[in-house]
């Protein structure tokens, strides 16, 4: 302890050269007899974090014969339906935010810098009013005239694509002005407008590419949300994936245990993705509200 | 400032251009909460009043406040505490720099998996056939899975990676110089961390826990699937009330709705104006 002390050396394997920065970041005293405290604080967070699962996956094979509680589920016509519907709204709810995020905050740091705090106040509300709340209130105002949308089959599936899209304008909104801060706006679109392009060809070609990265990181995380959200989907009696994970968690065994493991490997998938695509970058961290 | 003229100037026209998005969070986000704004101070007969929110003083409803304001309370605060000592493990606490993308990784996987498969994973760990149940029976710690602390000790699983996702940035913001100037004019770790460490952090922590709040305060899958819908939180209670699962004036619901969005509303408001005290340290 008292050599580390000494030289202010970590004293744990440093095993990435680029890692010194972090790792030696403030302490340098103590170094050691810190250490063990941060491991037990590390293995406490690891064993929270991967007893849930390991009780979970004990659970699916005590279907006999092995594995056959996943057999079962991926069998079942309804486990391929549900979440096949919940990606396909969760690809059409990425390309409306998208649609209607891009140009906003684009104008917005162009042509409307004062309305900015207003806009940014709007795109926090969905952390304010809560998915209960919302479906609440979208199921009073769209029930009856003059919208009825929640009474018919294509009027609900609107609503959910809207309030998904709600969801996601927290961080979709500050990933793609933060991606616009970073390039010079005026002088791109004035480049572009002097060599005849129009508002479409500037937003498609030259805006999107420059904020690709964060459009995509924020696809990722809304896919997480989305497939496998429960309270709105439920309300508005889609045939969605959470909901029926919900329906067989009631009414069967062990495949909820399968499905629920897989609910959870396709969460890693997005968030794979989206670490994979900050990678190298330093990135806001992005945070979606409550479920 | 020079943004600023000619956006004045061609205000009449410019403005066009937000109205797709203003019109889409009016009819999706502005409108329902409206409606049930409206819903909350109107009485049976449609005159203005605040009866209903007098109701929330019945029991059963004070008591669904009053849990769901003791569970996020806890979750908060103990998914703060240990979500800010792990993410200093593997920032500052000499841990190996892999187990640092490792944690990040899992902080973005664990955050977003709430909900039914959460509320499972947990039926399976602690419930009545649960792996974990035997050890507990053993040690005389069995949980209700129906209780307060089992959906306390559910709620952690998102509540603790989320924090160490935003307070990430603010631990490392925390110089190294710093702490150097402190030891070299003879500062001990303890007058570090309470003169300098803490209050630089402390906007931040608060913050931060006061987010975790809104979270566990809003949230409803999770508590639905592990408790079957049976227990007594607010969000529970407006899941009753949309189902038609209780018999009681539907401005009530409203009015507990709305009671919901003004707790929100504050522990956001309060997590924004810290986090822009906090950000002052953060360049």
């Amino acid at each position: 302890m008292n050599m580390e002390e000494a030289t202010g050396q970590p004293s744990v394997g440093v095993r990435a050269p680029g890692a010194m920065d972090s790792i030696a970041a403030p302490a340098g005293s103590r170094r050691r007899s810190g250490s063990i405290i941060w491991w037990i604080v590390f293995i406490t967070g690891f064993l929270y974090f991967f007893v849930p699962l390991l009780g979970t996956f004990a659970f699916s094979m005590r279907a006999q014969p092995a594995f056959s509680a996943y057999s079962v589920v991926v069998d079942d016509p309804q486990f391929a339906a549900t979440l096949i519907y919940s990606f396909v709204v969760g690809i059409i709810t990425i390309v409306v935010a998208t649609v209607l995020i891009v140009p906003t905050a684009y104008w917005v740091r162009l042509r409307l810098p004062r309305l900015r705090p207003f806009i940014e106040f709007i795109t926090l509300l969905p952390f304010v009013i809560p998915p209960i709340i919302l479906v609440f209130g979208l199921l009073r105002s769209y029930s009856g005239p003059p919208l009825p949308l929640a009474g018919s089959d294509f009027g609900s599936n609107v609503l959910l694509v809207a309030a998904y899209v709600v969801l996601s304008l927290p961080y979709m909104y500050r990933a793609v002005d933060t991606g616009l801060r970073s390039i010079d706006v005026r002088s791109l679109t004035e480049a572009s407008q002097s060599l005849g392009a129009g508002w479409v060809t500037i937003l498609w070609q030259v805006i999107f590419p420059n904020v690709r990265v964060a459009i995509l990181s924020g696809a990722f995380l809304t896919l997480a949300i989305v497939v496998g959200e429960f309270t709105i989907a439920t309300f508005l009696a889609r045939p969605a994936f959470g909901p029926y994970i919900n329906l067989i968690g009631g009414n069967k065994a062990y495949e909820p245990a399968a499905v629920s493991l897989i609910s959870f490997g396709l969460t890693w998938i997005a968030m794979g993705g989206i670490a994979m695509l900050g990678r190298g970058s330093r990135q806001r961290v992005q945070v979606a509200g409550a479920r | 400032m020079t943004a600023a003229a000619p956006a004045q100037r061609r205000f009449s026209w410019a403005w066009l251009g937000v109205v797709p998005f203003v019109v889409f969070t009016i009819a999706f986000l502005i409108l329902p909460t409206a409606y049930l704004f409206i819903g909350s101070v109107q009485g049976t007969g449609g005159q203005l009043t605040l009866q209903n929110y007098a109701h929330l003083s019945e029991p059963n409803i004070a008591d669904a406040y009053a849990a769901s304001i003791e569970i996020s309370l806890v979750t908060a605060i103990g998914g703060g505490l240990f979500g800010f000592l792990l993410a200093y493990a593997v920032i500052s606490g000499g841990l190996p720099s892999i187990l640092r993308s490792a944690l990040m990784t899992f902080s973005g996987v664990a955050s977003n998996f709430a909900g039914v498969p959460l509320a499972l994973a947990f039926t399976f760990t602690l419930g009545a056939s649960g792996l974990l149940t035997p050890l507990l029976i053993a040690l005389g710690l069995k949980v209700n899975i129906y209780s307060k602390t089992a959906l306390e000790l559910a709620y952690m699983y998102f509540q603790f990676p989320l924090m160490v996702l935003i307070i990430a940035p603010a631990i490392d913001g925390l110089r190294k110089d710093w702490r150097e100037a402190a030891e070299n004019m003879g500062a001990t770790s303890l007058q570090y961390w309470r003169h300098i460490g803490l209050p630089i952090l402390f906007p931040s922590l608060l913050g931060s826990i006061i987010l975790l709040f809104g979270n566990a305060f809003g949230a409803q899958a999770t508590a639905y699937q592990l408790s079957g819908g049976t227990i007594n939180i607010v969000t529970i209670q407006i899941t009753r009330q949309l189902r038609g699962d209780v018999n009681r004036d539907p401005g009530i619901g409203y009015a507990m709705a709305i009671g919901m969005v003004i707790v929100m509303a504050i522990s956001i408001a309060a997590y924004s104006v810290l986090q822009r005290r906090a950000e002052r340290w953060l360049r």
